[in-house]
């Protein structure tokens, strides 16, 4: 029996988004379920009740009693849990961290809960990552609010009417709101300046167009996950230096300053405010959080000396369609995941990395939080170890030193084997051996330093010149010996001659063909 | 005739120029120098040989008449050869001098001017040189024979697997024990040439059979290895005859030939005991395909919208495989590249150290097509770059641009180093079809929602990109 997915109208005052649209209802409905849309869940962001009808989807007045598994927006209210099914199951964000009250009376539904903020950040996950998509809107709609607020033209003109000089933007934080700010407000043509704690990201800023205005103070910002983390007190001073300056030069600044967990760092303080120009702008993304700004108000726009403050707590909302199509996407992607045998029943397998850290309640049990994911994949840092044998490069360095053990057991064992030798071996063939140990480390040394590009020039030049072994057949045709007899001349100097013409077949051949090869390599 | 004396510092001289030969092609710059002095060191030894104290002019005629028999051969094929080809020369090649090898141990043995004058210790040593050099002389030889075979497609690929292969080979190996034994306690030549021939056959049939037993994609490994067994054998040789030259020679292209298995072996996070043992993928393969089948839809691309991708990119990186060089489609390649670099798009190319079927294959074929070598990146070069790329283009490669080498431990190629495609903003697979590689793994790149694939020839969907990239 294929399940119920069902999508009710979200009830948060203000929230215009809906959970699934049209384009994916058909999609879901591939995977074998059944969708059932509340009647007018999509009105606010412009999707009809007849599209959903046209792409399969029941449309019904309550969607919670029948409901199998429900798509939703916000985290549910109260009154929503308790018209769960008991035992049916949840997707949508929860912040189980802020909402421990909220996770509760889900387990006391013996409701199995996704959460869709607690996608762990690996390659593998940044499909269904919906944190991510609405960042990105938040960051396009920072721009597009406070170009609507800001008295002046983004880009600059010379015009017959005089010059406007270009816009000054300065965003604090380069996540995924602030990379999608940057590209938005330079393709306005505004001058785009930006900051983040974690430095790697300074040419991500450069790709979109910002350009990077470092913290001149040596600390690593990144912490688990790719997500910034807390600063030392030093950093701070010296970033508040920074934050000053852009102050006093900038005509707006978006901050989008959030540490997983905590309270969104106060970055602009009222004096620098009060040194920014009349009719700046400044677009607090954190306001939710607390705002970066200590003059924000959350979910207002103020104007305070002179300078609108933007602390809109919704602006994802503010793109209804946009952002429901993406996160529609994003539920749709983990549908797949959770049904990958596309017969309409879910399987929550906890042993998959991406759907164990999703689910933040299983069956009534708390599973949140989950172990910490194994690599970081959004941002990995430079220093961390490969997942792989670390590839040393070909050349210039013999590879990593060996442990001290496995070299104690080689010398070990080739003392033995020297002095077996030594005890044994003829004067003459000692000496032999000493050539052939040395050059065995010359030509060690000297074929660490050749470029991987030359490896086949390599191989058919050392199989050129193994063509020495030649000598061997050149002293046997005719050797300066008085007494042949009992020598078996002719089978040696038959053995001798083929030999001579095998080789020279090599020798001359693989002389010709390096030749042919390296005279390709240019610059 | 010159002196000993002089014939020897000859000697030194060669061997001084062959260090220098390997140490040129530290860079293409000096690689074409490198090559000289490998030729005039090789000709500076046979000419010392040849007039030095141990021929005498008798011989002359012989040697003259054979030399420019294999030259007029050598040459021939050195002309002819295609690049693609090159492994398959290689092999042959490697085997030649296997051959001889062999023939010059037997011609050794039976030369009582060579063997009649040693007593006691020295003779034993003498005759285990021999049997040393005839043996791996003919592991080489038939080895590099298979290894061409499987090479020029004149033999499957596929590794071919005996039961009890390992049970085989460490009979055999007692067998040569054994025998080796038997032949350095004989007193007379025709008492010894039994145990001696025994020992040949034993050893070509395992030198068909190590080869036999491993696949297609770890052909790099084998050739370099076979380059090996080449300079040991002419160091053995060398031993035999009391000739340092050879020694010196044979132990610095046997090392070299160790050296790049071992870079080889690290490149697809193998062990070398492993890859030699031979049957990749199928003892570890069949279950872990079973647990992890990537699931999802690949989704098409057509030679025009992969040509409208490329120009508007700003970042292209193109990795090259096997299917490249199968298709001949390098030229094709540079074509595009020249048309993409002169619209101001950054093309480079990165390149697996396994990629094809010889280490450096890729290499040697780009350069054929002029594609500059300073826009050609190895793996560790290229890799930080992938996220920063608009447009990664994989042509006929499989293995190498496999995720799951780092995403899923279960794979057979788990912790392989691969060329991160995937985190380019779109990669375009250019293949023939949904076939799995030679690893005989699915690879869940094709399933990834930035990935596009482009069925069909490389050669002809080039030249359709080109075509649609022209207009």
């Amino acid at each position: 029996m294929p399940q119920l997915i069902a999508v009710p109208r979200e009830t948060a005052a203000g929230e215009k988004r809906v959970a699934t649209v049209p384009e994916v209802v058909e999609k879901l409905i591939k995977l074998g379920f059944r969708v059932a849309v509340q009647s007018g869940a999509g009105d606010a962001a412009n999707f009809a009740d007849d599209t959903y009808r046209a792409a399969g989807a029941e449309i019904v007045g309550d969607v919670w009693s029948s409901a199998d598994i429900v798509f939703k927006v916000r985290a549910p209210s109260m009154a929503e849990v308790q018209l769960m099914r008991p035992g049916s199951a949840l997707v949508s964000f929860i912040w189980p961290a802020q909402n421990p009250e909220l996770m509760q009376a889900l387990a006391q539904r013996k409701a199995t809960v996704l959460a869709m903020d607690s996608v762990p950040r690996i390659s593998r996950a940044q499909k269904l990552d919906a944190l991510s998509s609405m960042a990105n809107i938040a960051g396009y709609r920072a721009v597009i609010e406070a170009a609507h607020h800001f008295g002046r033209f983004f880009t600059g003109q010379i015009t017959a009417a005089g010059k406007v000089p270009p816009a000054k933007v300065f965003i604090i934080g380069a996540g995924v709101a602030g990379l999608a700010a940057i590209g938005t407000a330079s393709g306005l043509g505004a001058i785009v300046r930006a900051n983040d704690t974690r430095p790697e990201v300074a040419d991500q800023i450069k790709s979109l167009g910002g350009e990077f205005v470092p913290v001149e103070y040596v600390e690593e910002g990144a912490g688990v996950g790719g997500y910034a983390k807390v600063m030392s007190e030093g950093f701070q001073k010296a970033q508040a230096a920074v934050f000053a300056k852009q102050a006093k030069e900038v005509d707006v600044i978006i901050t989008t300053a959030l540490i997983p967990g905590k309270p969104a760092p106060k970055l602009i303080s009222a004096e620098m405010v009060r040194s920014m120009k009349p009719g700046s702008v400044i677009v607090d993304l954190a306001a939710e959080q607390g705002g970066n700004c200590e003059l924000t108000e959350p979910g207002q726009v103020v104007v305070k000396h002179g300078v609108t403050i933007i602390g809109y707590t919704d602006l994802p909302s503010r793109l209804a369609r946009q952002s429901s199509t993406l996160y529609a996407t994003n539920l749709l992607r983990l549908a797949e995941e959770l049904c990958k045998t596309k017969d309409g029943v879910i399987n929550v397998n906890m042993d998959d990395e991406v759907i164990r850290g999703t689910t933040v309640i299983k069956d009534g049990a708390v599973t949140w939080p989950p172990p910490p994911p194994k690599l970081s994949a959004a941002l990995p840092k430079p220093a961390a170890p490969k997942p792989a044998v670390p590839a040393a490069k070909g050349h210039g360095a013999a590879g990593a030193p060996a442990s001290a053990k496995s070299t104690a057991i080689v010398f070990l064992v080739a003392a033995v084997l020297f002095w077996f030798i030594g005890a044994n071996a003829p004067a003459a063939f000692i000496e032999h051996f000493t050539v052939f140990v040395l050059a065995c480390f010359v030509g060690y040394m000297v074929i660490w330093n050749v470029t991987p590009a030359l490896h086949t020039p390599l191989m058919s030049v050392t199989n050129a010149i193994s063509s020495i072994i030649a000598i061997g057949a050149l002293v046997q045709v005719a050797p300066p010996i008085g007494d042949s007899a009992g020598r078996p001349t002719t089978w040696i100097v038959g053995l001798a001659v083929v030999s001579i013409a095998l080789v020279a077949i090599n020798m001359f051949g693989g002389f010709a063909v390096t030749q042919r090869m390296l005279q390709m390599f240019r610059k | 005739m010159i002196s000993p004396t002089l014939s020897t510092v000859a000697y030194v001289g060669a061997t001084i120029l062959f260090i220098l030969s390997l140490g040129g092609l530290s860079s293409p710059e000096s690689s074409r120098r490198g090559n000289l002095y490998g030729m005039i060191g090789m000709t500076l030894a046979v000419l010392a040989t040849v007039f030095g104290p141990n021929v005498t002019t008798g011989g002359l005629a012989w040697i003259l008449g054979a030399m420019v028999l294999g030259a007029a051969i050598g040459l021939y094929a050195a002309r002819v050869v295609r690049m693609t080809q090159m492994p398959e020369l290689v092999a042959l090649m490697h085997s030649l001098v296997g051959l001889a090898a062999v023939l010059i141990g037997y011609a050794n043995y039976i030369d009582p001017a060579a063997t009649g004058h040693l007593q006691g210790a020295e003779k034993t040593i003498h005759e285990l040189e021999i049997y040393v050099g005839v043996l791996i002389g003919a592991v080489t030889f038939s080895g590099s024979l298979i290894a061409f075979g499987k090479l020029s497609a004149k033999i499957s690929g596929k590794p071919v697997l005996i039961p009890a292969r390992h049970w085989i080979n460490l009979a055999g190996l007692l067998v040569v024990i054994y025998f080796g034994g038997v032949f350095i306690h004989t007193h007379a030549v025709a008492e010894g040439m039994m145990p001696l021939v025994v020992m040949t056959v034993v050893a070509l049939l395992f030198g068909i059979h190590m080869v036999m037993a491993i696949g297609g994609a770890d052909m790099p490994v084998v050739i370099s290895m076979l380059n090996s067994y080449s300079g040991w054998a002419a160091a053995a040789t060398g031993f035999m005859l009391s000739n340092d030259l050879l020694i010196v020679t044979g132990a610095l292209v046997g090392s070299s030939g160790a050296i790049l298995s071992y870079i080889m072996c690290r490149a697809m996070n193998r062990n070398f005991i492993a890859v030699i043992a031979g049957g990749f993928g199928t003892a570890g393969g069949a279950p872990a395909a079973a647990g992890a089948q990537p699931a999802g839809e690949v989704h098409p691309i057509s030679a025009a919208e992969t040509a409208e991708l490329l120009r508007a990119a700003k970042n292209v990186i193109i990795v090259p495989g096997y299917g490249m060089a199968v298709a001949q489609a390098q030229h094709t390649v540079y074509e595009m590249t020249k048309q993409l670099r002169e619209h101001g798009v950054n093309v480079r190319f990165g390149i697996h150290p396994v990629a094809g079927r010889m280490p450096g294959h890729m290499n040697v074929l780009l350069a054929e097509a002029k594609v500059p070598y300073d826009i050609v990146m190895e793996m560790d070069e290229i890799n930080p770059d992938f996220p920063d790329t608009d447009v990664a283009m994989v042509i006929g490669a499989n293995d190498i641009v496999n995720p799951a080498a780092q995403e899923d431990p279960t794979s057979p190629i788990a912790g392989m180093p691969v060329l991160e495609v995937w985190k380019a903003k779109t990669s375009i697979v250019m293949k023939r079809s949904m076939a799995s590689g030679y690893a005989g793994i699915d690879n869940p790149l094709f399933y990834k929602d930035n990935n596009r694939m482009l069925f069909g020839d490389a050669k002809k969907m080039l030249d359709e990109v080109l075509v649609a990239q022209k207009a």
